[in-house]
């Protein structure tokens, strides 16, 4: 299942081609800079390997011609396995049918960051995959034009072929790729030229599609290991709370099992970075043969659970390390709801300010308030979290889905005791993603389960397990004020977000810059209830109450919902307000105007279907919907979608239009129906009885996606799409019924009205 | 002992009869094709078929499956080449992947019961399959592909 990659030793050492760069949001990151010497030894010898030749991390060619490319990033559904190789495939020039794909293994050396999310694979690899895939060819072209006395200008390349046409010789790379694999790796390799491409733009099968189709083991749950012990964890039944006693003999005593105890995952004092987000730090854990003889014999544990009261955590970050305090509440949906009501009345931070809006909104001919919030959203990935660990004094192996290997192996190292060079990680293919598998806590887990009962273990964790483990999208409201004047023109927009625990707004987005006097606000309320990436973090809340908003706005002034857009798009353009406008006025207008013109915005469909639209523009991309609704016997049905998209070069234009369906799908599934509630700090929806997610019968039956077309450098789509999409269906929901829909789950009881 | 026969081959499994067919296949035999996704038979990642009719198999014990084929996503076709799976080939229908071999499963039923299936047919044949990633559509057109092909 997984390519064994021999690793090859550097003279410079592990890191010595890393090179770091600040984020714009802050952050530093590793980057990949460049193809490393070392790529022409293996094992310390100047033998090439028998059976395989690396010619670049991410280039294994065979001397009988079998070139199996390297995927760096691992895979959830967005299907880069297919569109990251297709990058080396185009430079390299072979055959894309015969082409194997094997999933990397962790190695930021060779491979890059390995940081699946951010929808960042296809943009962060777009110059090195290319890179290493031109020069690879080059290497081989100056083995066989030293081989064949000939000049290397001379010769041509076509589908893993070398000629040299002059003097009718021809080879396979495959019969070059020792030599080619001892000769200095160069640097600077010209690129093709995009209208060239023959490979990128086509639209090529997922390379994994008949191992998915015919059931082949290919998740992390799927992963079996010789001696594999099942493991699961007992976690608190609520967020507050932590373990007192437990008697765990009756448990022991079932069949199959062979171990009952608790660890503690962090220490006291442990600092946590980033994505060491954790919910329970107490692990009671059942370990035994078999899947269901641990699930049976869970049940039998006897605990007594506590409240934990207020905790203190470690975090680490740039300005050092400092302490939180995670406070103790059971919490309750209606008292965060109330909380959140009382915080909106309080003076908050400011993020922005343009011009003088406390005056412009004071001389207001008319001022539109609304308030919008939305819950928290679990990830309930398909496949829920699991690990394999395998874990002793000297080393580790781990397996399993996640998303950034590079952040969990520190993380790793210092708990194990280990250095990382002992740590091994491999990526499997992840039943679903959405940023809930950045976080490592479930790595840390197993490994620790291993190290105690000193064999090899699987973590698992039921649906239940996973649905109310925590890491969800926060609960955030925002408030949005318009001022207009007596020609109901805008002249001031201000904006006051806040959640739990965090707000979700960015500042700097659309529409500021496009009035004059603009004024944005966060506020937080912290909590226990842990937070994490979800499909387009903050994104995904702002698109629905910006957008929303805006439809009203441009109702309440007359006007048509896309041109009051275009407008405040064109005043971005070519007047802008204040600095650091986060988006491009251009292609944001862009879409908005391919989606008018595809959904046949101005046209009679309006009759016939309650029609909605949105944009926004996140993680690099631009996206905008129209979404076609009807109520069906009363329920809220999306029929049909228009989605306009600019992702710059379409890679994988099949894949893509996959990729969007997908977001619009679950943007509507998201903003119709999803969402959980606390009593006394249990989560209530922990299984898919309670937590709903769209179906079949609920999915619309047409979602025709169109790509703007340019040359741009390829941008992500696995969060662009998402967004905008809730806003859309609020708008159109308000054409199907009259009313504005200001409380998420739009399919949920709505509150009272708000207009005035 | 309980004696089963999974993709017309005979397995002597030694566990609780209680157990559910869907952690006998995937941890003593070893069929991990079938997935686990709920538990509580919401989500169709589970479902197999046993003597033809569309169950699920975290839910169905395997003293129910004594004396009864059960058929998984492995023992579909010998070739990856059942109609439904070459439509979804043909139409790149997977994204993650992981709910793909329940929904094919209960495709699979429909197929053999209504050879033109209408799109409320398929509504309701597929209701209990999940998507988390959204193929939905791909998915009722590989269906309607695959009956195409059949017909």
């Amino acid at each position: 299942m997984h390519f064994n990659m021999e690793k090859v030793n550097t003279n410079t050492g592990r890191r010595a081609f890393l090179k770091t760069s600040l984020l714009a949001g802050g952050g530093l990151m590793l980057h990949f800079s460049g193809l490393a010497k070392m790529a022409s030894l293996v094992d310390g010898g100047t033998e090439p390997a028998a059976k395989w030749v690396e010619i670049t991390g991410y280039v294994h060619i065979t001397p009988e011609n079998i070139v199996t490319l390297i995927c760096p990033n691992p895979e959830f559904g967005q299907n880069v396995m297919t569109s990251l190789p297709m990058m080396v495939a185009e430079e390299l020039d072979i055959d894309w049918k015969k082409v194997v794909v094997e999933m990397g293994p962790h190695d930021n050396v060779k491979l890059g960051p390995q940081f699946t999310g951010g929808s960042n694979s296809m943009r962060m690899y777009w110059k090195p995959l290319r890179e290493a895939g031109a020069t690879a060819r080059n290497m081989l072209m100056q083995a066989a034009a030293t081989d064949w006395k000939v000049p290397v200008e001379e010769l041509t390349t076509n589908a893993g072929m070398l000629y040299h046409e002059k003097s009718n010789r021809k080879a396979t790379y495959g019969e070059f790729a020792s030599k080619a694999s001892v000769l200095p790796v160069p640097k600077g390799v010209k690129l093709k030229e995009v209208k060239n491409f023959k490979v990128v733009r086509n639209s090529q099968k997922n390379v994994e599609g008949a191992k998915i189709t015919s059931g082949k083991p290919l998740f992390g749950l799927d992963y079996k290991h010789e001696g594999m012990l099942i493991a699961m964890i007992q976690h608190p039944p609520a967020f507050g709370m932590k373990l007192k006693s437990f008697d765990g003999a009756a448990a022991l005593k079932m069949p199959g099992i062979t171990a009952v105890f608790n660890l503690k995952l962090y220490e006291d004092g442990f600092e946590q970075a980033g994505f060491d987000v954790r919910t329970f730090n107490d692990l009671l854990v059942v370990v035994g043969k078999t899947t269901w003889e641990v699930m049976n014999a869970r049940k039998k544990l006897v605990v007594e659970w506590m409240p934990a009261g207020d905790v203190k955590d470690t975090m680490s970050g740039r300005g050092g390390k400092r302490e939180v305090v995670v406070p103790g509440e059971l919490e309750n949906t209606s008292a965060q709801l109330q909380k959140m009501a009382d915080y909106a009345k309080k003076p908050a931070k400011e993020l922005r300010k343009d011009g003088d809006p406390e005056t412009a909104f004071k001389q207001a001919a008319q001022v539109i308030e609304r308030t919008y919030n939305a819950p928290f959203l679990a990830h309930n990935c398909m496949e829920p979290m699991n690990f394999f660990a395998h874990v002793t004094d000297e080393k580790a192996l781990l397996v399993g889905p996640l998303q950034a290997p590079g952040w969990t192996e520190p993380t790793l190292a210092k708990i194990l005791n280990l250095p990382p060079e002992k740590i091994e990680i491999q990526m499997t293919r992840m039943g679903g993603g959405f940023g809930r598998r950045a976080y490592g806590h479930y790595l840390i887990e197993a490994a620790l389960i291993s190290r105690k009962v000193m064999a090899p273990v699987k973590l698992i964790y039921s649906r239940e397990d996973d649905s109310t483990y925590g890491i969800y999208r926060p609960m955030y409201t925002a408030t949005y004020r318009a001022a207009l004047d007596a020609n109901k023109n805008l002249i001031a927009f201000h904006v006051k977000g806040g959640g739990i625990p965090e707000h979700a707004i960015h500042a700097n987005r659309f529409p500021a810059g496009a009035v004059d006097n603009y004024l944005a606000e966060g506020w937080e309320i912290p909590s226990n209830i842990t937070v994490g990436a979800f499909r387009a973090p903050r994104s995904n809340f702002n698109a629905a109450a910006e957008q929303s908003f805006l439809d009203e706005l441009a109702e309440a002034m007359g006007k048509d919902p896309i041109a009051f857009r275009l407008e405040l798009l064109k005043r971005a353009k070519e007047n802008p307000v204040g600095k650091n406008n986060e988006y491009d006025a251009d292609r944001y207008a862009a879409v908005l105007n391919l989606v008018k013109e595809k959904s046949g915005w101005n046209g009679p469909e309006h009759t016939k279907y309650s029609r909605g639209v949105a944009a926004y523009f996140c993680h690099n991309s631009y996206a905008a919907h129209v979404v076609d609704l009807t109520l069906k016997g009363g329920e809220p049905y999306v029929e049909r979608v228009y989605s306009a998209i600019d992702c710059g070069i379409v890679v994988n234009p099949d894949a893509a239009t996959n990729m969007v369906q997908g977001a619009v799908v679950d943007g509507i599934g998201n903003s119709l129906y999803g969402g959980l509630t606390h009593k006394d700090g249990v989560v209530e929806e922990n299984n898919f009885h309670k937590y709903r997610i769209i179906r079949m019968h609920e999915a619309p039956k047409k979602i025709e996606v169109s790509f703007v077309h340019n040359d741009i450098d390829p941008t992500g789509l696995g969060e662009p799409p998402f967004p905008p999409v809730f806003g859309a269906v609020a708008n159109a929901l308000y054409k199907a019924s009259g009313r504005r829909y200001y409380q998420q789950p739009y399919a949920s009881p709505q509150p009272n009205s708000q207009s005035v | 002992m309980i004696t089963l026969n999974i993709n017309k081959k005979t397995y002597r499994i030694d566990a609780d009869p209680n157990t559910p067919l869907l952690w006998v296949l995937r941890d003593n035999i070893g069929l991990v094709g079938t997935k686990y996704g709920c538990g509580v038979a919401q989500c169709g990642a589970c479902v197999v078929h046993l003597d033809g009719e569309a169950v699920r198999s975290c839910v169905t014990k395997i003293s129910r499956a004594q004396g009864k084929k059960v058929l998984t996503i492995e023992g579909l076709s010998a070739a990856n080449d059942h109609p439904l799976q070459k439509a979804w080939l043909e139409l790149d229908v997977s994204q993650c992947g992981y709910c793909q071999a329940g929904q094919i499963m209960s495709a699979a039923v429909l197929l053999r019961e209504k050879k033109d299936p209408s799109d409320q047919d398929i509504d309701d044949a597929m209701a209990g399959n999940i998507c988390r990633c959204g193929t939905y559509l791909r998915i009722r057109e590989a269906i309607q592909l695959a009956a195409k092909e059949t017909r």
